[in-house]
């Protein structure tokens, strides 16, 4: 439907937060440095962060403009899958960009998937972190063995046809976003490659860019120890169900 | 089609593949649990092949890491200056 650089597009990144008042700064910053000529909104959702996470989008609101940074927080930690739905409500693009707010997702690689975007005419970009230019930083053996793992099993069982499943960069069509989104149940990074695998099974145009993931700078990581065992009932149950 | 269809599937057709070497005795009888075990066997080497060629070929980006370093540094003293607080206190 569009075509190159149609000034028509608009984009709504989408950032769910949960303590995160230093990174969002940071990340608001970095966006509106890195697309410059682009008609876009950062949508923050806030799970009612204790440690004043709000307060800090609305120091930024009056820097940048409350048309441009939108804060639709929520009461308590509800999830990602249903803060990104949260998020879609209130986008007024027709592209959505969903990403971390914790810095591992740099905003220099927007430019990139607008581009490919526009290049490819794709329903998805989604951002990899296992192709060359792309890659990740601060992780240890045991990290890269279980990610790679967790690759080689998804690839083989599911032939999903992207690179990346677990990674949640991307840039979706908003239309994709909603059909897709509304067929997913699952939690957690589970949720992220549901995503995938379901606009994959659907038919869609899906593109994928090189990105590097650099493990959290603030903050603690917020991975748990159960993780694997989640994955593994995510990849069954995605057998059975896409 | 359910994805665990379509791998049944192919499993389905591997095994009659099987049966049918077996039933034309093109297969000598003792050789009858070859096919199998190489099967798994090649699977599992193919897994642990794939995991070590990726490990072995992970990429990173050490430099990445010292750019958002500098980035973090200029954005702090952009954000300072408009009242935004980046104060280190979390």
């Amino acid at each position: 439907m569009e075509i190159g650089d149609n000034p028509k597009n608009k984009y709504s990144i989408i950032v769910p937060t949960y303590n995160e008042r230093l990174n969002i700064a940071l990340i608001v910053y970095l966006i509106f440095k890195h697309l410059r000529d682009v008609d876009f909104e950062v949508i923050v959702v806030d799970d009612g962060s204790p440690d004043g996470t709000q307060e800090i989008v609305k120091q930024l609101q009056k820097v940048y403009g409350e048309e441009r940074i939108l804060l639709r927080p929520r009461s308590k930690k509800l999830g990602l899958g249903t803060a990104y739905i949260h998020g879609l409500k209130h986008a007024t693009g027709n592209f959505v960009v969903i990403m971390d707010a914790d810095l591992s997702h740099h905003p220099k690689y927007l430019p990139s998937f607008i581009k490919k975007q526009s290049e490819t005419g794709a329903s998805i970009v989604t951002g990899t972190r296992y192709v060359k230019g792309g890659g990740v930083h601060g992780w240890t053996l045991m990290r890269k063995l279980t990610s790679r793992g967790a690759n080689v099993l998804a690839q083989t069982l599911l032939w999903p046809g992207v690179s990346d499943l677990t990674g949640s960069f991307r840039l979706y069509r908003k239309s994709v976003l909603e059909d897709v989104i509304s067929s997913c149940v699952s939690k957690g990074y589970v949720f992220q490659m549901e995503m995938i695998v379901r606009a994959s099974r659907k038919g869609y145009h899906i593109e994928e860019v090189p990105i590097t993931f650099v493990d959290r700078v603030y903050g603690t990581s917020k991975l748990g120890g159960s993780e694997i065992v989640e994955y593994l009932k995510g990849l069954v149950y995605l057998l059975f169900t896409t | 089609m359910k994805h665990i269809v379509k791998i049944i599937t192919l499993l389905v057709t591997i095994s009659a593949l099987w049966i049918g070497l077996l039933q034309a005795a093109i297969l000598p009888r003792s050789y009858t649990w070859l096919p199998p075990i190489y099967f798994i066997v090649s699977l599992g080497c193919y897994g642990l092949l794939m995991v070590g060629v990726g490990l072995m070929q992970f990429p990173t980006c050490p430099q990445e890491a010292l750019l958002l370093q500098q980035d973090i540094v200029e954005a702090k003293e952009f954000l300072k200056q408009r009242n935004v607080d980046v104060g280190d206190s979390e």
